[in-house]
């Protein structure tokens, strides 16, 4: 009957739940630091209060139910009827995270409760009113209440009752929540229909409610109307009392969910929450735009040449509001690296509790800004070199001491902006590389045939090789199948660098640098036929113009060239992309040397026609994926350039020499 | 038509709340905490006020307090909307001089009743 549909109202909920949650998760690792502002418990509060009332109102029961019960808890809390202690944080730290998987899954359509979730609602139910803190594995339901078995309630409300507010039906769904309830209505102080008044209170009702509640929950029911009706809440006993059913104890939840994080992550991603003075900002520069160009339109009307000069100052105006314009919707795209270093605070507690290591986190340049685009993913890479760095990088406190430094091992993250990149520093003041055990490992396989000779920075360089592990024995937190390679690559594929720094003894920084956008690049056009390809900046090395007897020929039709003191294979673009060249002779066309993935190739087009920045659109969303091609984009002339995927082109070529 | 002050810290809570009073007619002002509710109140009139209890920088309940103290909202009737399950809590938004509460969850329909009934 409603004409409001709930659903419009979901999407809001489910970010400012996964909002709250976060806020709640860094309260909660800030009480287990041992703070002891009392904010931190309102703040933890506030965020299961809010989930619990949006998620009943937008019909997410099982959400609502979970979270009431950690409400509860919290309730006793901040009270001061329950001291904070490491136990409730543990729990409401896994509560959390069932929650935020509760909501992806609701988000999914999924079935919300799990196994886990069970235990957990089990070991909170118990908690509160156990009043201890028992071991999720060894919880058992606790007793309910006393020996009552029911409640008897009549409730006659005054006649004024209605026009506070409170509506009796919705005390009575209040009383359903807690156990099977039976309701006569004494109708006998109702007036005739013609004299009747809506507003009037004439009704009143006796109650039964078939459950042992408590005394405290059933009174909360009417606590708003007390004074405004005549109320008797009478407790039914028990013959005989039973013992409260024994709830099964479940398998130790040992694996907390971690990867509901990065569903939910999934499903925000077809959304930017944007500040609203970037958003200011834009309006402002479109309207800018907009008066310039009505000034310009109007020169349309008769130039004559005293009006040159006006013209090329509203048109170096035009250009000046285009570039800003574009340069703040870039902006749009722009997200602090916090919302990925937020994950880090409860990452690093879990592993060092995990590893008996004691690991401070140093967390810097949280306002740096990426792109939205970067940012989702570069998150697990950073988590694979935090976890490496806590497992392999950082000793144990014994160690630590034993080598006269602190117990705590120091664990940094930063992110600044140098040139045009955005820096992402992991570093740790552990035992650093192990040159000895490097050498080894690389020797045993088969990357390398000795060390000898090898700089420290060559033999750092040796743990990105695919399939290298220093760790003796693998542990389950880093070895997941997963190296430092996939890490370079995953780098490399947004258009970044990883660098290694390692002093023995002293510690090892990871240096990734990454370019502040993908959706913008500089680019060389060069021009194949009737085609226009973009060859990124940041991939060229050099372009040069190649003679006849600078080539050499090799078995299998591949064509090399000497290029410094290497000789690399040309590609042509012509013969890749199937179209028609207007050169073919080497020495008529230029080559431009490209490096990708530390290889470098030369790609063989007509000719070099300028550099410019080009806007990437996808061709993948557009038509489909195109081998050797990364996106493409509009010309000025409107005509459509394809941009050229180097690391593409190396491999194919790669894998055309090995064919 | 009422014109309502609807104040909640969650802003889908909120939108909802709005979006209802506002399909039903009424003009509706969007506040996200006690103390905003506060300043969007003072100089003008509303005719009802929608107050979550749990809510950042103040919250509902010292806000109703704060409201009373003002001569132009002694009268106004004030609901609370709220998930609060702690009596002694709801006692103290009674003693401080809210009109009555509505619990949370409640859908469009139930809202609409309420307000209906409140603003006679």
């Amino acid at each position: 009957m409603s004409k409001v549909d709930l659903a419009q109202f979901h999407k809001a909920f489910f970010e400012e739940s996964l909002d709250g949650l976060d806020a709640m998760e860094a309260a909660l690792l800030a009480l287990d630091e041992g703070s002891d502002d009392p904010e931190l418990v309102h703040t933890v509060f506030r965020a299961a209060h809010s989930i619990k009332g949006g998620a009943a109102t937008f019909g997410f029961s099982d959400v609502a139910a979970f979270t009431h019960v950690a409400e509860s808890l919290l309730d006793e809390v901040r009270s001061g009827r329950r001291p904070m202690d490491k136990a409730i944080v543990e729990l409401l730290l896994r509560s959390g995270d069932t929650v935020r998987d509760m909501l992806a899954r609701s988000m999914n359509g999924e079935p919300v409760a799990t196994p886990e979730s069970q235990d957990l609602l089990a070991a909170l139910s118990a908690m509160v009113s156990g009043g201890t803190a028992v071991p999720v594995a060894a919880v058992a339901k606790a007793a309910a209440a006393d020996d009552v078995e029911g409640w008897d309630i009549v409730f006659r409300p005054f006649d004024y009752l209605l026009k506070t507010g409170n509506d009796p039906a919705r005390m009575f769904r209040e009383l359903e929540a807690l156990g099977p309830l039976s309701v006569t209505c004494d109708a006998g102080k109702l007036p005739a229909l013609d004299t009747m008044d809506a507003e009037t209170a004439y009704l009143a009702w006796t109650l039964h409610l078939a459950a042992p509640a408590k005394k405290s929950a059933v009174e909360g029911v009417f606590d708003w109307v007390d004074g405004d009706c005549e109320l008797s809440i009478v407790p039914r006993v028990a013959v005989k009392a039973e013992p409260a059913p024994v709830a099964v104890a479940v398998a130790a939840p040992g694996a907390a969910p971690r990867t509901t994080r990065e569903s939910a992550a999934n499903s925000e991603s077809s959304s930017v929450r944007v500040g609203i003075e970037k958003i200011d900002t834009l309006i402002n520069l479109v309207g800018e735009l907009i008066i310039t160009q009505s000034m310009l339109t109007q020169f349309a009307d008769g130039v004559d040449a005293s009006q040159l000069e006006l013209l090329r100052h509203g048109l170096a105006q035009l250009t000046r509001h285009s570039r800003e314009l574009q340069e703040s919707v870039m902006s749009i795209r722009m997200l602090p690296i916090s919302t990925v270093f937020n994950r880090f605070p409860r990452l690093v507690r879990d592993l060092a509790q995990k590893l008996d290591k004691k690991v401070n986190l140093d967390l810097r340049g949280e306002t740096t800004e990426l792109d939205k685009t970067v940012l989702e993913k570069i998150g697990d890479p950073l988590v694979h070199l935090v976890r490496n760095a806590i497992d392999h990088g950082l000793e144990t406190p014994a160690k630590r001491s034993a080598s006269g430094k602190s117990e705590v091992g120091t664990l940094r993250l930063e992110a600044f902006h140098r040139g045009g990149s955005i820096v992402v520093q992991v570093g740790d003041d552990g035992a650093g590389l192990n040159r000895d055990a490097i050498v080894a490992k690389a020797i045993q396989r088969g990357i390398i045939a000795s060390g000898e000779g090898m700089s420290d920075d060559a033999v750092a360089e040796l743990i990105f090789e695919a399939g290298f592990s220093t760790a003796a024995a693998t542990t389950d937190l880093s070895g997941r199948g997963v190296g430092m390679d996939v890490v370079r690559r995953n780098v490399m594929d947004l258009g970044g660098a990883v660098a290694i720094s390692s002093v023995q003894g002293k510690g090892t920084t990871f240096t990734i640098t990454l370019p502040l956008t993908l959706a913008i690049i500089d680019g060389l056009t060069a021009a194949v036929g009737s085609e226009t390809y973009i060859v990124p900046l940041v991939s060229i090395v050099e372009s040069v113009q190649l003679k006849p007897d600078m080539m050499r020929s090799v078995a299998g039709g591949g064509e090399l060239f000497r290029f410094r003191d290497a000789y690399l294979p040309v590609v042509r673009l012509h013969d890749v992309f199937g179209c028609e060249g207007r050169r073919r002779a080497i020495n008529e066309g230029i080559v431009i040397v490209v490096e990708g993935e530390g290889t470098r190739i030369g790609l063989f087009v007509d000719e070099l026609i300028g550099q410019q920045q080009a806007v990437v659109k996808s061709l993948e969303a557009n038509y489909r994926r195109v081998n050797g091609i990364s996106g493409a984009t509009i010309l000025p002339d409107g005509s459509v350039a394809l941009i050229t995927d180097v690391t593409g082109l190396v491999r194919m070529q790669t894998r055309r020499r090995a064919a | 038509m009422a014109k309502i002050l609807a104040v909640d810290d969650s802003a889908s809570m909120r939108s909802m709340v709005a979006f209802t009073l506002r399909g039903a007619g009424h003009e509706v002002e969007e506040a996200d905490n006690g103390q905003a509710a506060l300043d969007t109140a003072r100089g003008q009139k509303f005719d009802l006020v929608l107050a979550d209890v749990n809510m950042p920088v103040m919250d509902g309940i010292s806000m109703v307090r704060e409201m009373r103290a003002m001569a132009e909202y002694r009268g106004v009737p004030i609901l609370m909307l709220t998930t609060e399950s702690n009596p002694e809590k709801k006692m103290e938004g009674k003693a401080a001089g809210a009109t009555g509460w509505l619990v949370k969850p409640f859908d469009p329909d139930q809202l609409l009743a309420t307000v209906g009934r409140v603003l006679g």
